[in-house]
């Protein structure tokens, strides 16, 4: 682009410039292309296992086994076989998943809101430690205070089911308020004041003026609690049994139980994958505008 | 504020306490979750840490279980295994994640497209991309061992061989570089135009551009996705346990292999000794010991990156 402009210049035309200006338009083309064949392979890099995935969904489980790229046949049934396999086990992961999935986003979005409203918006003793606390429990390991709560559970007679994972989500996510509080901070104090003149109160303002505000934000985290949940394994290996088990763990087990079946463990696995992409490609924008507020502004 | 539009003193103690009451009510999920699911089961741990425990029987045993971690050869094949990847695999990801990055910002015509395939492989929950990429790699049954040994490369056999199993998982890694490449696109999409132009006016070259203009802007970014790097790999689980599960093919059920860190130990992470002492042998005291070593280093990591605090935007 630059390129172009540069050879209109009066002063380059017939010029003994000439010569380098073509070179240096030679240089940008070969950079041009080297740059969009190395981004172009890449991407097919990073496409090849998902293809093989689907290729190898759709083999006979015979010919899984020998390191085929093409299918021989193709067997379209393998989906509805992997997920009606052992009485629909699948179909049950699933459930449990999206119950997990969905109650953990509204009870996140419930607690966690008014929280990061409180930090990005109120001045009170302790918000700053309060703050930091907020980023040191979403550093932190979850493997760190995982015995204890484990005991607390069992106590209660709560492991074995979904409650674990979900209940904690009603008492704020660390990540969520932190990512709520970054987005908060960016809308002018103004909208809420101009608010609380009209008589509105605290709660009253943030319901009706900042949230329709942040919906962006409100819908990156709730993206991301929701896959949070459908991708979670160490939190349902820890506290659900085979009848609560999510799709996650139950995956874990599958190519175990399918011996040489590797075709209906891939159309397993691709079952498992697909919700995400779907979402992830009508919900791009939130997704990536998520993940670059829980970056640092450079 | 309300406090100040009101007149006298009466009326303003009043507004002072309305408004400590809103943030008390405000604040209380988190300062509830706070104390039940952190503060408490830290101080827990630590009170564990000198018991036997096995959810029925509580011993005290004195440091016991602290003197049983320099003993414990599992332990030591962890710390080995965690510490190869905040090394190696950390690295590696920032560096590529900075490249993809630097390469996309290149791009105008399509580069929405590269970004979402770059992005997308992040997303795949990690159970599923673990058995895809243990499938896709074994030369046994998936196709890109074969592909290579047509042009005369041969790859080894990764899941299944000690030595290249770390990495084989520092591969699919790098095939989940989404997040990494995303923020670092973004912080280099931020630096200011001008800074280029004028550098390329003083004749500077595209790497000493790259070197003294993009780095030191973006080098708090960088920085970040470093620290945040290395607190995940310590925290790095799944990716390992699953592997050693596919690749092993015997396992009986969830979470279990019948010997942790297959192939010989080489994926035995430190969490994952962690969870095979507290939830498969059930010592919990002992796995409070681990889980309080996983503490003060991933604690260590976070101060650092909270000494960085202003960088997050806070604005006092």
């Amino acid at each position: 682009m630059t390129g172009t402009t540069l050879a209109v210049r009066p002063s380059a035309v017939g010029s003994p410039l000439r010569p380098g200006i073509r070179r240096r338009r030679g240089r940008r083309f070969l950079y041009w292309t080297a740059t969009h064949a190395i981004a172009i392979a890449l991407a097919i890099m990073f496409l090849a296992p998902l293809i093989f995935m689907f290729l190898t969904a759709v083999m006979s489980s015979d010919q899984t086994l020998t390191g085929a790229l093409w299918p021989s046949s193709w067997h379209w049934g393998n989906f509805w076989k992997a997920l009606t396999t052992d009485d629909g086990v699948m179909l049950r992961w699933l459930g449990n998943t999206l119950i997990y999935a969905v109650l953990a986003t509204v009870f996140m979005l419930i607690s966690s809101v008014p929280v990061a409203y409180a930090l990005a918006r109120f001045r009170f003793r302790g918000r700053k430690l309060a703050f930091v606390l907020v980023i040191t429990t979403m550093m932190l390991p979850p493997q760190v205070t995982i015995v204890p709560m484990y005991i607390l559970w069992a106590r209660f007679h709560l492991t074995g089911t979904l409650w674990p994972l979900i209940l904690p989500l009603l008492f704020g996510d660390a990540f969520s308020i932190f990512l709520l509080r970054q987005f908060l901070l960016t809308i002018p104090k103004e909208y809420t004041d101009a608010a609380r003149v009209d008589g509105c109160g605290e709660f009253r303002a943030m319901i009706r003026v900042i949230l329709p505000m942040a919906r962006p934000a409100i819908a990156a985290v709730a993206l991301f609690q929701f896959f949070y949940a459908w991708n979670d394994y160490f939190g349902p290996l820890i506290y659900t049994k085979p009848e609560t088990w999510t799709l996650a763990v139950g995956l874990s087990t599958f190519r175990a139980a399918h011996h040489v079946e590797w075709n209906l463990t891939m159309a397993a696995t691709l079952l498992t994958v697909l919700p995400v992409i779907v979402v992830f490609f009508l919900a791009q924008r939130v997704f990536i505008q998520g993940v670059t507020l829980t970056g640092v502004k450079g | 504020m309300a406090a100040v539009l009101s007149a006298g003193p009466v009326t303003a103690a009043r507004a002072r306490r309305r408004h400590r009451l809103r943030v008390l009510a405000f604040m209380s999920p988190w300062l509830v979750g706070f104390s039940l699911f952190f503060a408490y089961p830290l101080a827990a741990t630590v009170y564990f840490s000198f018991f036997r425990y096995n959810l029925f029987q509580l011993t005290p045993v004195g440091l016991t279980n602290y003197k049983f971690l320099f003993k414990d050869p599992y332990a030591w094949t962890a710390i080995k295994n965690t510490l190869w990847l905040v090394a190696v695999m950390v690295p590696l990801r920032v560096l590529f994640g900075l490249g993809l990055a630097q390469l996309l910002s290149k791009i105008k015509r399509g580069g929405n497209i590269l970004r979402s395939i770059f992005y997308l492989p992040f997303l795949i929950p990690p159970v599923a991309a673990t058995v895809a990429f243990v499938f896709v790699v074994n030369p046994g049954t998936g196709p890109i061992n074969g592909i290579f040994a047509k042009v005369g490369i041969h790859l080894p056999d990764w899941f299944n061989d000690p030595t290249w199993t770390k990495p084989g998982l520092t591969l699919l890694a790098l095939w989940g570089i989404g997040d990494v490449m995303i923020i670092l696109l973004a912080a280099l999409l931020d630096v200011p135009k001008t800074l280029y132009e004028a550098a390329a006016i003083d004749g500077a070259n595209a790497w000493q551009q790259f070197r003294q203009i993009t780095l030191p802007t973006i080098s708090p970014v960088l920085m970040f996705s470093a620290v945040t790097g290395v607190i995940q790999t310590l925290q790095y689980f799944t990716q390992a346990m699953v592997a050693a599960h596919v690749s092993q093919g015997n396992a009986d059920q969830a979470g279990t292999t019948t010997a942790p860190g297959y192939p010989d130990g080489a994926s035995l992470t430190f969490p994952q000794t962690l969870y095979n002492e507290g939830f498969q042998q059930f010592n919990m005291g002992y796995a409070c010991v681990l889980a309080l070593v996983l503490f003060v280093v991933a604690m260590f990591f976070t101060l650092i990156l909270l000494r960085r605090f202003h960088a997050f935007g806070d604005d006092d």
